[in-house]
């Protein structure tokens, strides 16, 4: 089994925003929330860099350990996922994240949270692998059907990689090497423990 | 010397420059200046957060990594976890400690069949008003804590998430009816709760809890119940203040504040869960006869005698004929 990460290499990102669009239509996810979103760093200014970001599937996860009620597990493929069936909205998994991945719908009175929403590396809950039931909670699930996440895959200028971490992190190394620089593996060292190096 | 010190400033700046300058020509490399985590991360120090620009509505959307909130995971995750249990289980065993030891308090010149009123109906709505959403509030709450090791294991993960689901509910509306008594029981009781020298007599012997015959005189509270009063108020007042601002986060601020108010939130309702334990301890198999105050209203004249021997003497010396109505000392 692979374990699946998330790389955005910024010196290659054009802030197209098209990973962006391509995870709200291909899991029709609802108004307000965002599973992924491109931030520009130094708008502007020179040197500036977008990242792509989204949940990362970090290893031990923080939203995980804070979950009141235990709804989050991970696959086999390092990918975490949550059972939104548990969920009861805390809004804890937001405080813990380092990178705002968690999201949820505003449901009724108060500040209620609905069910939280958040990248499912393309790869569903725990319904029936491409069940309707999944699909409706969580998205497509790619990654039964053999793909990886379509927001890597169909970005154009392969700046956002997805899939086996080894795998995507010496293909960043390759091209840090080869074209000489490079602004770092963005957010590995808070969600896996350990960076890139070059 | 201000003077002194720019100009020194200035020309080491300029030594810098002049050194830098042929060096940085020499492999200029436009696309290779950019921003980088490592160097971003190091400008920030441990409490910063790397945000930029997003083109989404939500501007919060353009921090892009906060190493900061898994501190916070940590901090709740264990410390608050471990605090909770070991201030609820702690006290739990303090009290059976106290029980096998001490035995139930009785009323040493035994129940003379005759009763005072003491807790009039507006103070027993109040009381248990206050008493029966605390009891859920605080039970909901334990059940974000250690419901997941303790409860998860027996109902499973569907019945648990149903549960707990309702326990938010119960907790984001039984809040309400919370603080109003706690307001109420404020307006209603500060009066004699304000601390006095027989407070210190009180302490002094211990309220005579550790020694049976021992009743240190008091008036309607004593200083035990001062302390309950004061708990109560000031615990649930912070408890009320956080959780109106976890109920809106948007006006609370952002993600270090819900942080700040989760924290302090959780760690009272531990501190005043302990001390409820406690106090319900005290009230109920604890002391013979205590349970009435609030039950019926009307206790054991010797039961009062020897617990609130002053307040007695004032409802006594106050009243003409019944102690009916006359639940608050007369002058």
């Amino acid at each position: 089994m692979a374990r699946m990460k998330f790389l955005c290499d910024a010196d290659r990102c054009i802030e197209c925003n098209a990973c962006v669009t391509a995870c709200k239509n291909e899991h029709e996810v609802p108004w307000g929330i965002n599973r992924r979103r491109v931030v520009t760093i130094n708008d502007g200014l020179p040197g500036e860099r977008s990242v792509s970001m989204a949940c990362m599937h970090c290893t031990d996860a923080p939203c995980a350990s804070v979950c009141p009620v235990d709804c989050f597990y991970t696959t086999d493929d390092a990918v975490v996922l949550h059972n939104k069936d548990t969920c009861i909205g805390c809004g804890y998994c937001s405080y813990a994240c380092p990178f705002g991945a968690p999201q949820y719908p505003q449901t009724a009175n108060f500040g209620t949270r609905g069910k939280m929403d958040k990248c499912t590396y393309c790869s569903g809950g725990p319904e029936p692998d491409m069940s309707q039931a999944e699909y409706v909670k969580y998205g497509a699930n790619r990654l039964a059907e053999g793909k990886l996440p379509l927001c890597a895959e169909m970005c154009s200028t392969k700046a956002l990689l997805a899939g086996d971490g080894d795998i995507i992190a010496e293909i960043y190394r390759e091209r840090v090497v080869t074209r000489g620089y490079g602004s770092g593996a963005w957010g590995w060292r808070d969600a896996y423990g350990e960076t890139v190096t070059v | 010397m201000n003077i002194l010190a720019k100009f020194g400033a200035a020309l080491s700046l300029a030594f810098a420059v002049a050194v830098m300058a042929p060096q940085a020509q020499a492999q200029v490399n436009p696309t290779a200046e950019s921003v980088s985590e490592e160097a971003l991360f190091q400008a920030l120090g441990t409490e910063g957060v790397v945000s930029g620009r997003v083109s989404i509505p939500d501007q919060s959307a353009g921090n892009l990594i906060k190493p900061v909130n898994k501190d916070w995971a940590a901090l709740h995750g264990n410390t608050v976890v471990t605090l909770s249990v070991i201030a609820v289980v702690g006290m739990l065993a303090l009290l059976t400690l106290f029980y096998v030891v001490r035995g139930r308090i009785r009323v040493d010149s035994g129940l003379s069949g005759r009763t005072i009123l003491r807790f009039n109906s507006i103070e027993r709505f109040a009381h248990w008003t206050l008493a029966s959403t605390f009891i859920i509030l605080a039970l909901s709450g334990l059940n974000l804590i250690i419901g997941k090791s303790v409860i998860l294991p027996l109902l499973g993960e569907g019945a648990f998430g149903t549960l707990s689901a309702w326990g938010k509910i119960a907790h984001n509306y039984l809040a309400w009816p919370f603080m109003v008594s706690l307001a109420l029981i404020f307006l209603l009781w500060v009066i004699e709760n304000i601390p006095n020298k027989l407070d210190v007599e009180w302490i002094k012997v211990g309220g005579g809890l550790f020694k049976k015959g021992v009743h240190p005189p008091a008036k309607k509270f004593n200083a035990g119940q001062k302390v309950i009063f004061w708990s109560v108020i000031l615990g649930g007042a912070a408890l009320s203040y956080t959780g109106f601002m976890l109920l809106f986060p948007g006006i609370a601020g952002s993600f270090t504040d819900w942080q700040f108010y989760q924290l302090i939130h959780a760690l009272v309702a531990a501190g005043l869960s302990a001390i409820i334990i406690a106090h319900i301890y005290i009230g109920s198999v604890g002391m013979e006869g205590a349970f009435d105050a609030m039950g019926s209203g009307e206790v054991d004249e010797n039961w009062a005698k020897e617990h609130h021997a002053l307040w007695v003497e004032e409802v006594k010396g106050g009243k003409s004929g019944s102690a009916k109505g006359a639940a608050t000392p007369a002058e």
